[in-house]
């Protein structure tokens, strides 16, 4: 509500919806922009052009492709769950949305600042489980029942994970509440918790690689939690067709799209608030201001989304048994020892 | 190997390949892509390329080679005889031409470019050409027709044609009228010819 603050505004219901609504503009700019992006890395990965025919090198092809799928037919299976079947795709998408009340866009800026921001932002997200279930069970299709299951367990089991790599940060900053974690950080890329974190040189240099590690396993199980390649299971093209949202079409599936990009978007949101300094400018005090601070945000998310679309086109799938090995056997005892490591470091 | 050992060696070899893996996908982010922009950009296609066919009617003698060794019979030739007393002219290759040919047609939709059709041709009159955007909304306009004569042609060769066979036929009745010279001594079975 800082915001409204700084823009002289009084605070009724109007504004307020207006400024909840913030972060709904920001997510489709950003998947305008991260369709295209996607589509470009892979390509040129591929030693490709991809579009180039639709405005200067196909820059036009995100709304082409949003027109298209708004034209398209709603089509619901004869057997399927017709009431569940359509509400599926909502409820990944507002539980993706959820996630983004606690994120702090900029120092004026976020949805709400609750002292459990972290804690809430992982409950609301485990509600896209329910919805990619409730879209796999009710389309009544053993494909997508499949991907469904594969999606619910892979993203129970990366919860761990995440739920740990979350518990080190919070360790450090002795805060949930994602703007106060930020805060903590400003001052310059020195102070970030991946590098140590604002804490005395000793303390920092015996932190410094389990901040390291526990910041690249927590980047890892966010893939996984996301779906995406090389933990895209849920939507094997090449086994499941494409998995829990087969049988959608039109604008459910672009809401299950648009989720998905938002997602991206949010986990890498929560990394780069927990690690990497959220909104502070890594320079200190320079260049830092509200509209630098979302841009340093949002340059950050970035970055951290572009690192997915790298891995996505270099990396193979794994297999199911893969998948859980990674998660049990080694990001969680890794962590475990992160956990206990910087707890003892904490506290001498 | 000692498990333990191995596990460590296995997240060593995982990350590894990974970083390798990486390191040649961010490579080939900024190496030069090898598309080609199709319809705006062509390459140029090797010198014995098969594509469309193409009759120089000109140097056709209807000879019907070409009909034959298709292999999908897409070729469709009609000729009629020439009269002693017109002269088609000679083709570039120096074949006299005796026939004309009405109807030279060339279904290319059933055409499988096998160029079969190119080797038999005594004038080299039937040839391949690098031409390949020829696609059609009606099928139809896919049968080419190549010959260059028009029906008023066509109509004077048949009558020339058959006045011609006419009088051939008259003379052969008014031979067979006239009385016979000396017979002929039947031809015996041991006759050495």
């Amino acid at each position: 509500m800082e915001l409204l603050q700084l823009l002289g505004l009084e605070t009724n219901l109007l504004t307020i919806i207006i400024v909840s609504a913030l972060p709904l503009v920001f997510i489709l700019l950003y998947a305008l922009v991260t369709l295209y992006l996607e589509m470009k890395v892979s390509a040129h990965i591929q030693d490709r052009v991809a579009y180039m025919r639709t405005g200067w090198h196909g820059v036009l092809q995100p709304f082409a492709d949003i027109l298209k799928l708004l034209q398209k037919e709603d089509t619901v299976p004869t057997a399927a769950d017709r009431f569940l079947f359509k509400l599926a795709p909502f409820i990944v998408f507002a539980a993706t949305y959820a996630g983004f009340a606690v994120i702090p866009f900029s120092s004026v800026y976020i949805g709400s600042n609750i002292n459990l921001g972290v804690f809430f932002m992982i409950a609301a997200s485990s509600l896209v489980v329910i919805g990619i279930l409730m879209g796999g069970w009710a389309s009544n299709n053993k494909w997508s029942i499949f991907g469904a299951f594969r999606s619910a367990a892979q993203m129970i089991s990366y919860e761990i994970p995440i739920a740990l790599g979350v518990l080190i940060a919070v360790m450090i900053t002795e805060s949930l509440n994602l703007q106060e974690v930020t805060q903590f950080q400003s001052g310059g890329i020195q102070n970030w918790v991946v590098f140590g974190g604002p804490l005395p040189l000793t303390q920092k240099l015996l932190l410094l690689p389990f901040t390291i590690l526990t910041f690249f396993i927590l980047f890892i199980a966010s893939i996984a939690e996301v779906n995406r390649t090389p933990f895209d299971l849920a939507e094997a093209e090449s086994e499941l067709v494409q998995g829990f949202n087969t049988e959608y079409s039109g604008m459910r599936f672009a809401m299950f799209y648009l989720a998905e990009y938002a997602n991206m978007f949010l986990v890498s949101a929560v990394v780069v608030s927990l690690f990497l300094g959220g909104w502070s400018s890594p320079f200190g005090t320079a260049l830092s201001g509200p509209l630098w601070d979302l841009f340093w945000f949002v340059a950050k998310g970035m970055f951290l989304v572009f690192m997915q679309i790298w891995i996505r086109w270099t990396l193979p799938r794994l297999r199911v048994d893969q998948l859980m090995y990674t998660s049990w056997k080694v990001l969680i005892p890794f962590l475990f020892l992160c956990v206990f490591a910087v707890g003892l470091i904490l506290v001498l | 190997m000692n498990p333990v050992r191995t596990y460590f060696r296995n997240i060593w070899l995982a990350l590894s390949s990974i970083a390798i893996g990486m390191r040649i996908t961010f490579k080939h982010l900024f190496v030069r892509s090898v598309t080609v922009q199709y319809p705006d950009v062509k390459l140029k296609l090797p010198p014995r390329a098969r594509n469309r066919l193409y009759v120089n009617m000109d140097d056709c003698i209807g000879c019907d080679q070409c009909a034959m060794a298709c292999p999908v019979d897409c070729i469709t030739i009609e000729t009629i005889k020439s009269t002693p007393d017109q002269d088609l002219g000679v083709t570039s290759t120096g074949h006299k031409k005796r026939l004309h040919v009405p109807q030279f047609d060339i279904d290319i939709a059933k055409c499988c470019y096998c160029g079969l059709c190119v080797y038999p041709c005594p004038t080299e009159c039937i040839v391949m050409t690098d031409v390949y955007e020829f696609s059609e909304f009606d099928r139809k306009n896919l049968i080419y027709n190549y010959s260059v004569m028009t029906p008023a042609d066509i109509e004077e060769a048949r009558a020339k044609l058959k006045k011609a066979e006419e009088e051939a036929a008259a003379k052969k009745a008014a031979a067979a009228a006239a009385p016979k010279p000396a017979p002929t001594p039947p031809p015996t079975p041991l006759d050495p010819k």
